[in-house]
């Protein structure tokens, strides 16, 4: 085990980050999945899994803006509103030609994740010119933006194929078709496709894809840039480039959840990917860490149960997340907190490793 | 010449007016402490609340329940200055700002265990009605005339305040670099308490005219105006007073405009959608201060 | 630093993961004494969601409070006796279903559905899937129910058996408004303002569109506003004002419709207004000046200044209990409980039935021909099996400060 530990220990720190993530996620799934499949879960939870599972993504994804590129977006479920709009659409036209199965939600994910990858090229173009809180607000915009479009879109599918309208259903033209966006009324009867396990392979595939660009060359450019801009530009690192890839990667991957989103609903309405589900998932974002992927995930395991949890408390629930929420954030981050916790840990390692030492000169007399 | 277009227009002025009072509370906060108080927008409803109840159930006549609602706001933006922000003076400014969102939801839940969801009909605290002109072609309501004159009467007291007080010197001090101001002895916490205490005295303001011109008060009042006049201080340049004011003023307008002249179902896009271009042509704002970089 | 910080985080994972179990454990258990002090094992449970919190907490709020006067009521008379349960879910679809799986764990036996049209969606659904009775007081779409031909008569959702409704679809009320207009000729040129973020508005006015075309009704103007910007109304209510609007119609609900009244009010502007049930609930707006409603037209089901003992000892009740008057989302919720109690008598449903059976049973009693139920909200109301309810929309009018009929 001590000899585990310490090849554990000698690993490289990218290896490390990879085996923890990884391992953290296919331990929680197997756990769920057996609760799951022996009944020893409550529905309550059991419930909860599939939109985690899209949480966690959507948190990977804003990771890789806020942590890794260290640009404050304000708009990410704007990325979620295409990914899931445009899913339910593929989803709901190709259902007579494909069945409903893993196959159509396969395809939903990847049409929602290409057509967020297309908003997030075109937001990503004029946003990445900008700085700092300035990026910030123009994230927010855009987010608003793609939410008041959203819900004056109108899209039916008929024997024609797909039409559009920004003004009403009847503008639509169909002949006998079928609704599938009503504007504010949103996506209704969305085929039920999400499961735990589509949910569990697209965090992995998250991650593959996070873990895989954040230690390719791209990754260390991003981090460069992230770090000192002009330095990075100086050494001939294409800012804008570099910047624009991990933008629409991110966007791709909202979108992918954005799709998983919808079809865990029967309905889905643009209201839903308002500012504060940006905001939600930034807090996911902030409480595990900037640009820890580990962090990310657990956070946002608990701080989507945590309203829940705190249902037993019935009017005073969401008062009590606020101050939860304010707590921690001090906690973690106020100066005082902080030295408070190092002197701690300094006493406690100091500590371990005395017993350490004993440990260490026990065993040897005892080899001797 | 067209009545229509002058009344949108007079309209729009006022709406922007309450959106520049908002504005300046956040931009003062911005220039000096370099953090976006989400928050802000969820203290014009507390003032608002408090503007009613002491006028509807303490039947005090409108400039003392004024007076309330800005004492009470104040003394409310210090204490969330001292016990959320100033901890996290040191932490980085998106800690902050997800503090600031906490304190944002902690005080709308508490306004709706106190005051309940329903929404309260706010009593206007202008004197007087509308003036009507051109043989009623025109209709200007009294609360568009005292939300301008309030704005404008701000904004120039702001400004010479930070301009010519030792207090105002001593803010500009703190926003340009709050380490140098310090060795030159100013008491820097001191000073962005004073500094939060002035934006939530017009953070109350604010939500007095607001409720009067849209009179339906619930704990939610403020977050959409909030978040608005956000934008309108980032269109005239975050940390800019008069920018602030432009910014406000100009938003109100656009939206009535675009609501009117384009689509009402997409005003909202419109909004944002001029905001985004003026920041791509002048990516500090309006009057917003060049960045320079240090290399 | 590194080490702390991955062992603080467990350490919270694992009290977190400690107090959710804990947690469940706890409200399965108290579950069996009962929260609502009357409530035994030998309860029916009935489950509730809606928005407790957020903007739209008012309707949640209403509807928590109507059916918890019923419930006391039918647990004093002694024979059947009910337990309640309501759940928060901030008008959004997701914490909708959250909640409804919170209160399967409660072992919930009967369902309120949800409180709005968007959340109630999503839960009717899972109600349908696992087969548990709903009837629910206020969602109003006619998507919550199923079954229901589209604008070009296709059926794109399955009818949901199980869903059924208190209050009108929003099609009904949009149908019911134009054709009284027409019959009453309350106005030439109609002016529209309406939620365009909002299912149930936007859901009200399509049908108005297009039953006021096929009546020869001429909509002058129709103008819309959302959720984010409730706030300042003169742009539209100019455009209407210029378009020569004598009625202005306003499918909308209570509180941005008190807006729209001050403003025009303003404004000078004085046209004829029509609304329907969402408006009600206007005159127990706090501080609220009355003579701004004055002459306003809607159509509802329930006024709170309504003369019958029912009506006046509800009220009476929910003064007592809320401090607040109730609207017609209370009633609606009143009734829902009083038409559940009716049903699961006939039907000699009992506590310790399953939830599928007494969903069986309720089903079987609502569509039959020979069950009416008369409450707050209706007399002799009944149900079909696509589960609309048919009940006569009462026009009104505001004369004085109180609802008189029209």
């Amino acid at each position: 085990m001590a000899g585990f530990a310490n090849k554990y220990k000698r690993l490289k720190k990218s290896t490390r980050t990879n085996i923890s993530a990884y391992g953290l996620v296919i331990i929680l799934f197997v756990v769920a999945l057996t609760m799951q499949s022996t009944g020893a879960i409550s529905n309550s939870l059991s419930g909860q899994l599939v939109p985690i599972c899209t949480y966690i993504v959507m948190a990977l994804s804003l990771n890789l803006t806020v942590g890794f590129l260290g640009e404050l977006s304000l708009g990410h479920a704007g990325f979620m509103s295409v990914g899931a709009f445009s899913g339910v659409i593929a989803a709901v036209s190709l259902q007579s030609s494909m069945g409903s199965g893993p196959l159509l939600l396969l395809v939903a994910m990847i049409i929602g994740g290409l057509f967020a990858g297309i908003a997030g090229l075109i937001i990503g173009i004029p946003v990445l010119r900008l700085r700092g809180d300035y990026l910030a607000i123009v994230t927010l915009a855009f987010g608003e933006i793609i939410k008041n479009i959203m819900n004056c879109l109108y899209v039916g599918v008929d024997m024609g194929g797909l039409h559009f309208s920004l003004k009403s259903v009847n503008d639509l033209g169909m002949e006998n078709g079928k609704i599938i966006i009503n504007g504010p009324q949103g996506a209704v009867g969305i085929p039920k496709l999400a499961t735990l396990t589509a949910g569990f392979i697209l965090i992995l595939f998250a991650l593959f894809i996070v873990l895989n660009l954040i230690n390719s060359k791209t990754g260390r450019a991003v981090t460069a840039i992230r770090d000192n801009r002009i330095a990075a530009e100086s050494v001939g690192i294409g800012v804008t480039k570099y910047k624009l890839t991990t933008f629409i990667i991110s966007a791709v991957l909202a979108g992918m959840a954005g799709a998983l989103y919808a079809m865990n609903f029967s309905t889905v309405a643009a209201k839903k990917f308002d500012f504060n589900t940006s905001i939600l998932i930034l807090v996911f974002v902030v409480l595990g860490g900037m640009g820890n992927i580990v962090g990310s995930i657990v956070a946002t395991t608990i701080l989507y149960m945590l309203p829940e949890i705190l249902r037993e408390f019935a009017d005073y629930r969401m008062l009590l997340y606020a101050i939860v929420l304010i707590i921690v954030m001090i906690a973690t981050n106020s100066e005082k907190a902080i030295q408070f916790r190092d002197s701690v840990m300094a006493k406690l390692s100091s500590k371990k490793r005395k017993s350490q030492n004993d440990s260490e000169t026990k065993e040897a007399v005892n080899n001797e | 010449m067209n009545m229509t277009l002058v009344s949108n227009l007079i309209n729009g002025i006022s709406l922007g007016s309450v959106y520049a009072i908002i504005a300046l509370g956040y931009t003062m906060v911005y220039g000096i402490a370099k953090m976006l108080n989400f928050a802000h927008g969820d203290v014009i409803m507390v003032g608002a609340y408090m503007c009613f109840c002491s006028m509807t159930y303490l039947s005090l006549p409108p400039i003392v329940s004024i007076l309330i609602a800005m004492v009470v706001c104040t003394l409310l933006g210090v204490i969330v200055e001292v016990l959320a922000y100033r901890p996290l003076r040191k932490a980085s400014s998106l800690a902050v700002l997800i503090t600031a969102i906490g304190v944002s939801y902690l005080l709308q839940n508490a306004a709706l265990l106190i005051w309940g969801s329903a929404p309260k009909t706010f009593s206007s605290v202008v004197p007087f009605g509308s003036v009507s002109l051109f043989n009623g072609d025109l209709i200007i309501t009294g609360e568009s005339i005292v939300t301008v004159a309030a704005c404008v009467v701000i904004m120039i007291c702001l400004t010479v305040f930070t301009k010519k007080s030792r207090m105002g010197k001593a803010m500009r001090a703190v926003s340009e670099d709050k380490d140098a101001a310090q060795l030159m002895g100013i008491n820097v916490n001191k000073t962005i308490a004073i500094t939060f205490a002035i934006g939530s005295a017009l953070a109350a303001i604010a939500g007095v005219l607001l409720c009067s011109a849209y009179p339906a008060l619930t704990p939610t009042t403020g977050s959409m105006p909030g978040i608005k006049a956000f934008t309108a201080a980032v269109f005239g340049g975050i940390g800019s007073i008069p920018g602030a004011m432009i910014g406000g003023v100009l938003l109100g307008v656009i939206e009535i405009f675009s609501k009117s002249y384009i689509s009402s179902e997409l005003a909202d896009a419109i909004v944002f959608g001029v905001l985004i271009v003026v920041l791509l042509v002048k990516p500090t704002g309006l009057l917003g201060k060049k960045i320079t970089e240090k290399v | 630093m590194k080490m702390f910080k991955k062992a603080a985080a467990f350490a919270l994972a694992v009290t977190m993961l400690g107090t959710c179990l804990a947690g469940c454990g706890s409200s399965s258990e108290s579950s069996g004494s009962g929260d609502g002090g009357n409530g035994s094992s030998s309860a029916l449970k009935i489950g509730g969601i809606g928005p407790v919190t957020g903007a739209a907490a008012i309707y949640g709020q209403a509807v928590k409070n109507g059916a918890q006067i019923a419930v006391d009521e039918i647990n004093e008379k002694g024979d059947l006796q009910f337990e309640l349960k309501f759940e928060d879910d901030e008008n959004d679809a997701e914490k909708s279903v959250n909640a409804y799986n919170k209160l399967k764990d409660w072992g919930m036996q009967v369902s309120l559905g949800s409180v709005t049209t968007q959340p109630c969606i999503a839960v009717s659904t899972e109600i349908n899937n696992d087969h548990i009775f709903a009837l629910t007081p206020s969602a109003s779409s006619t998507d919550v129910l199923g079954g229901q031909p589209d604008a070009d008569g296709n059926v794109s959702i399955a009818r949901k058996e199980c869903m059924f409704q208190m209050c009108f679809t929003d099609p009904n009320q949009g149908v019911a408004s134009a054709t009284y207009i027409k019959e009453k000729n309350l106005g030439s040129k109609i002016a529209v303002i309406y939620n365009n973020s909002d299912a149930y508005s936007t859901g009200i006015y399509q049908k108005f569109k297009a039953k006021a075309k096929e009546l020869g009704l001429d909509i002058v103007c129709a103008k819309t506003f959302t959720d984010d910007s409730a706030n300042d109304f003169t742009s539209q209510l100019n455009e209407a004002k210029d378009a020569g609007a004598d009625l202005l119609f306003l499918p909308i609900y209570y509180t941005p419709a008190s807006m729209i009244l001050a403003q025009a009010n303003k404004m000078k502007y004085e046209p004829k207004i029509f609304s329907v049930d969402g408006m009600d609930g206007i005159l127990t707006l706090d501080n609220f000046d009355k003579s701004l409603a004055e002459d306003v037209m809607l159509l509802t089901p329930f006024t709170a200044d309504a003369t019958d003992d029912l009506t006046q000892n509800f009220v009476k009740t929910y003064k007592e209990k809320y401090e607040d008057t109730p609207n017609q989302f209370a009633a609606d919720a009143y009734d829902c409980v009083y038409a559940i109690y009716e049903a699961a008598k006939k039907a000699s449903v009992t506590a310790d039935m399953s939830a599928s059976d007494i969903c069986d049973k309720l089903i079987a009693e609502f569509t039959s021909s020979d069950f009416t139920f008369s409450g707050l909200t209706g007399n002799n109301v009944s149900w079909s099996d696509t589960g609309e309810v048919s009940k006569e929309p009462k026009g009104m009018v505001i004369k004085n400060g109180v609802y008189v009929g029209m």
